[in-house]
């Protein structure tokens, strides 16, 4: 069978020890909180850290709390967690809903929230064991100088398929960063570089400490997943759609701010600024969501490295966005 | 040899495995939960290269790694095999030549299966590339360079033409002429458990090896470790232990079985290996993707006048089962709907992928799908329903078809009607609204191979069966438990003849050295042979204990009944023994009771070259509804419901028949929207997706409900009417969902995976005006060998080729 390389498994009590033994260990050094995501890399030689220091024995990390009308999330509260507390399922239905989608049952006991926002982006020329990858002679994200995707292309573009993510971003959520030199707060967006090897923002030892939820009033928001099977796969296209409405809710009003935000098609969650643009001061009439499925449509650009056919998941982005506004509408009636 | 129904006490009802309660505990032993003190692990260097000469092998590096005990490559093992004897083309590894991106290379054995894994890196191989073969179209392009120096011509490995009667007279008679093209993608078995197996040796003076291997097939086994190590098969012993799941990827002899008991051998001490997933895609063995045409000329009742059939199977770089899956791919198209002249003619191509061979229905789901299509086209052309046309036309039971297969019972026709009723058919069918749809197709497959795989004139399976005086029995058979229940039917039978409990019997089964030969776990043929062969030796052991109970109890021996742990009077049930009782009485007087059984099918009718696949002892019949929902704005299709009837004959166990067609059915699903060994032809040759998340096959969530109705038309060469229902109830469900898609949003998918984007395309061009279709367009033209002409039965044959017709292919002709 396929075997987990040797390494070394650091367990600190708090923030500032993790910090200072991921800073010890370098470049060798990962942070870990489900391992659902890690350790299946390390089985293939994806990831290879000596040193592996897990951030589950790290009680702040693990906790909720309301602040400010709205939540904090701690970074280790497991998927399961997020998506079963039926106070948090009130206030933040669609973070719950994307919180279920992800893979399996199983799987999501032991995954976390801050595991799927830091997910490593995937591709099926680098989601693979050593083995096969040495008979493609590598790719630029480990181990090798090409990317298979797109091989004229000097960056890698392997596929951010974090469910939770473009969640996150629609909604308007803030991550805590706590590293060596402090910490700060930056919008969800800012985590995420469209690089399929540099996909996180932060740096190697800072820790993703909190995520804050605004108050969940005057907006609604809906993710829509695609993707093969509905027991377990990652998303080949996620579609987050959020809408703050103008006027009194339930009165026809209009739409006062939206954005769309994909999954899946790109090395980071993907806004498309001018999809939402053309919803504002909408009612989310036919021609609205029409528009905005198109402007949707216009930039997402899947490549040949997940399951489908990358033309197909082109035209379902269009198909999902409609899908969507049309539930956030339908639940405005 | 079969009681009246109504007399039956234990077949036919539904009951428990006999091995039920130990897999649920978790006490089932599969060949991984093996461990012997010393043991050592083994690891395979698999080729980075899709098609490579090896130029060079250093070991020197890996030798010298702490902890490894013994290294090993092709030179050690140099003697080849294979299943088939025609195609005796593997080697355990690769000796000078690499065939596709997995083949093995080379061997490890150490202490810890890290360190073997380490010293796969210290193995240096030198490669010298060559032209990979990605497809059979590419075979058939590029004759050189040669993947294999045998076949029938350049990269082609196998050409077969048939003719049964003059078909272009047949298509001149027909009112309806029609043409189609169509393609099923290949697919693998995905069996739970991997392969696994360990080796242990006895060094001489004994000499003796033992191999505990996840095996379909230890007889097969048996006889490749034989050849390959060049020991006497007294010093081999195989004990196929319990497989979870095999599906026809374990009925191979397989590299990894012959490397870890060479490296017993070499080193004295046991060894081990379990395959990573990603290796059990490389072993493979499954469905030939196959590329088929079909022209078939009708009447206008719909009645067959002539058929043509080409496939072209992409087998991948090895033989293995290949030939007979060829064969498969024409065989079976003439005993479901009367076909008066048939002409087939099949092509296998090696290619540099892992090697094709048999899955479940074995080379003929794919051609099932292609008739099946092509009959529901025919159907609305002619403007009749596609149940009735089938109706109207059934082969006809107990007697041949147009290429001398023998047909026994037949339950189609009972079949076609229980899911047409069970589905509402009548009021549906082109009746529903856009989106909704519902389709139809029927099948039948054979319960076991007439033939053995290698020639010989002994029965296929034997029994040895063992009466203790405490009333318990055992039941000795070289057959294979791989889920499939095939402990319980023997326990379920012998019960039935002795009138004691399934349970009281012991089972021991799949060991070369305690049971005698059966053939192995495939073709669906471990029921009636293995059925067979307990009925015979239960019958010889209830005659022997029958007449010194008849002695005692001073009645005539007919007179006896065997029922409920008793031997007693059937005139006055309250005179009798206990069965233990009567076992002692015999054993007082003759000594320990024992008696054997065996079964050899009937001989085939056909005798033209070729006639070899195909024949059986009995047919089992199926016929399925599908219905579906279509999205058009995505193209995603969506199988709610499965209607399924299967002609089992007799159930021997009313359960894990329910259980084998609902898991046909299942895996029908997955290869009618989904399944897909797909490569990267552009890229090395590299698999795309070797593992079970990217490797897409339904969960339990995808599954439809199935509705099942179980047909039963015993059939006099099954055990107490019994036939198969492991495989057959797979071929239907692709064409019914085809047709099924068809009947909801109008267009024609003629290939399967039916996947969301060639639902998409098709109805794109059909918005569009065109062709309302996706699938192949072109079949490659092939030089075929000339043909061996058979006249069909009506037409005065005897079952042999016509004087000079055919033969060999022509091996030297290479379509250039």
């Amino acid at each position: 069978m396929l075997r987990l390389p040797s390494f070394n498994y650091l367990q600190p009590k708090t923030l500032a020890e993790a910090i200072a033994m991921q800073v010890d260990a370098g470049p060798d050094g990962a942070f870990v909180a489900g391992g659902t995501d890690l350790y299946p890399n390390m089985k293939r030689r994806q990831q290879e850290p000596k040193v592996v220091i897990s951030l589950m024995g790290i009680r702040e990390l693990a906790g909720w709390e309301m602040r400010d009308a709205g939540w904090v999330v701690g970074p280790c509260v497991t998927l399961s967690d997020l998506s079963i507390l039926p106070s948090f399922r009130q206030s933040y239905p669609a973070v719950a809903h994307a919180a279920e989608l992800v893979s399996t049952p199983l799987l999501r006991n032991m995954g976390t929230l801050g595991g799927n926002l830091c997910l490593d982006t995937r591709c099926n020329y680098y989601d693979q064991t050593y083995e096969w990858r040495k008979a493609i002679d590598f790719c630029m994200k480990k181990d090798g100088k090409i990317c298979w995707v797109a091989p004229s292309s000097p960056r890698c573009w392997a596929v951010s398929s974090s469910d939770v993510a473009p969640v996150m971003m629609a909604i308007g959520a803030e991550f805590r960063l706590v590293g060596p030199k402090g910490e700060r707060v930056v919008p969800a967006g800012r985590l995420y570089a469209n690089d399929g090897i540099n996909y996180l923002t932060k740096h190697p030892a800072e820790i993703l400490a909190e995520v804050r939820l605004p108050a969940p009033n005057g907006w609604d928001a809906v993710y829509l997943k695609l993707r093969r099977r509905s027991s377990f796969d990652f998303p080949v296209l996620g579609v987050a759609a959020w809408v703050k409405w103008g006027t009194g809710k339930g009165e026809g009003g209009s739409v006062a701010e939206a954005r769309i935000v994909l999954g899946g098609v790109a090395s980071q969650p993907q806004e498309v600024p001018t999809a939402g643009a053309t919803l504002a001061g909408s009612d989310l009439s036919d021609e609205a969501i029409a528009a905005a499925a198109d402007a949707a449509y216009r930039p997402a650009k899947p490549l040949d490295n997940t399951d489908f056919d990358l033309s197909w998941r082109k035209q379902m982005t269009r198909v999902y966005v409609k899908a969507a506004l049309e539930e956030l509408r339908e639940r405005q009636r | 040899m079969a009681g009246a129904r109504d007399s039956l006490r234990v077949v036919g009802k539904a009951l428990r495995k006999v091995d039920a309660t130990a897999k649920v505990v978790g006490a089932t032993k599969f060949a991984d939960d093996v461990a012997l003190p010393r043991m050592l692990y083994a690891k395979l260097l698999r080729s980075p290269h899709p098609h490579a000469r090896i130029l060079r092998i250093d070991t020197s590096r890996a030798v010298a790694l702490a902890g490894v005990k013994a290294v090993l490559t092709g030179k050690d093992l140099p003697i080849p095999f294979g299943i088939l004897p025609v195609s005796q083309d593997e080697h355990a590894l690769a000796l000078d030549k690499v065939r596709f991106v997995g083949d093995p290379v080379a061997a490890v054995a150490a202490g810890s299966e890290e360190t073997a894994t380490a010293a796969l890196e210290l193995i240096d191989v030198t490669y010298e590339a060559l032209r990979p073969v990605t497809d059979a179209a590419d075979a058939v392009a590029h004759p050189e360079p040669r993947i294999h120096d045998y076949g029938d011509g350049g990269n082609l490995h196998k050409l077969i033409d048939l003719e049964f009667g003059d078909v272009a007279e047949g298509f001149a008679e027909a009112d309806l002429v029609r043409e189609d093209l169509l393609f099923f993608e290949g697919s693998t078995h995905l069996p739970m458990e991997q392969h696994a197996a360990v080796a242990d040796w006895s060094p001489p003076p004994d000499g003796k090896l033992t191999l505990w291997s996840s095996t379909q097939t230890p007889h097969y086994v048996h006889r490749a470790l034989a050849k390959v190590l060049e020991l006497s098969p007294a010093k081999i012993r195989v004990i196929a232990t319990p497989n979870g799941g095999g599906f026809g990827g374990k009925s191979d002899p397989f590299s990894h079985e012959i490397v870890v008991a060479k490296l017993a051998m070499l080193t004295g001490r046991p060894v081990k290996i379990t395959l990573t997933r990603e290796e059990v895609f490389y072993c493979h063995r499954g469905r030939h993707p196959t590329l088929m045409w079909v022209k078939t000329g009708v009447k206008k009742d719909g009645a067959i006048t002539a058929m043509h059939f080409k496939s072209l199977l992409d087998g991948g770089g090895y033989g293995s089962y290949g030939v007979a899956s060829t064969y498969y791919t024409g065989a079976l198209q003439t005993v479901t709907y009367h076909v008066p002249r048939y002409k087939f003619q099949g092509a296998r191509a090696f290619t540099n992928k892992p090697p094709c061979g048999p899955k479940r229905g074995h080379g003929t789901p794919q051609p099932r799908f292609a008739l099946e299509v092509h009959i529901d086209k025919i159907a609305e052309q002619l403007g009749m329903d596609p149940a009735e046309l089938r109706l109207k036309h059934l082969v006809p039971p107990n007697s041949l078809t147009a290429n001398w297969l023998r047909i026994g019972s037949m339950g189609l026709g009972p079949c076609i009607h229980k899911v047409v009723e069970g589905s509402g058919w009548k009021e549906k069918f082109r009746k529903l609204p856009p989106g909704k749809g519902i389709g139809l197709a029927c099948s039948s497959y054979i319960t076991g191979a007439g033939l053995a795989i290698y020639w010989n004139p002994m029965p296929h399976s034997g029994v040895q069966l063992k009466c203790d005086r405490g009333g318990g029995v055992t039941v000795f058979c070289g057959s294979t438990e791989i889920g499939q229940g095939s402990d319980s039917i023997l326990a379920m039978i012998v019960a039935e003849v002795l009138g004691v409990d399934p349970f009281d019997i012991a089972i021991v089964t799949g060991d070369t050295d305690l049971t005698p030969v059966d053939l192995g776990s495939y073709s669906s043929r471990v029921t009636l042979m293995t059925g067979n062969a307990a009925i015979q030796a239960a019958e010889r052991a209830r005659d022997i204990i029958a007449s010194h109970a008849a002695r005692k109890l001073a009645l005539p021996a007919e007179r006896l009944a065997f029922a409920e742990r008793r031997v007693f009077d059937v005139e006055n049930p309250a005179r009798g023994l206990t069965f233990a009782e009567a076992v002692q009485l015999a054993e007082a007087a003759e000594g320990t009771v024992g008696t054997v059984g065996s079964y050899t099918p009937p001989p085939s009718p056909g005798r033209y070259r070729g006639a070899g696949v195909g024949p059986s002892p009995a047919y089992s019949y199926s016929a399925c509804v599908a219905e579906v929902d279509v999205d058009p704005a995505t193209g995603i299709v969506r199988v709610p419901r499965i209607f399924i009837a299967h002609d089992v004959g007799r159930s021997i166990n009313a359960a894990t028949v329910m259980g084998q067609i609902e898991g046909s059915v299942y895996m029908g699903l997955g290869e009618a929207l989904m399944e897909e060994m797909a490569y990267r032809g552009n890229r090395n040759v590299v698999h795309k997706i070797p593992s079970l998340l990217e490797y897409k096959s339904p969960t339990t969530l995808e599954m439809c409900d199935v509705v099942t109705y179980v047909v039963e038309d015993p059939d006099p060469n099954g055990p107490f009417g019994a036939k198969e229902c492991g495989q057959g109830p797979l071929l239907p469900v692709p064409p019914a969902v085809a047709n099924a898609v068809y009947d909801a949003v109008g267009v024609r998918i003629d290939e399967v995976p039916i996947t969301p984007e060639k639902v998409f395309k098709a109805l794109r061009r059909k918005a569009k005006g065109e062709a309302a279709r996706y699938g192949p367009t072109a079949f490659p033209d092939i030089v075929w060998p000339e043909p061996t002409r058979v006249p069909p039965p009506w037409e005065g044959g005897d079952g042999k080729a016509a004087e000079g017709s055919g033969g060999r292919a022509k091996t030297v002709k290479v379509p250039v």
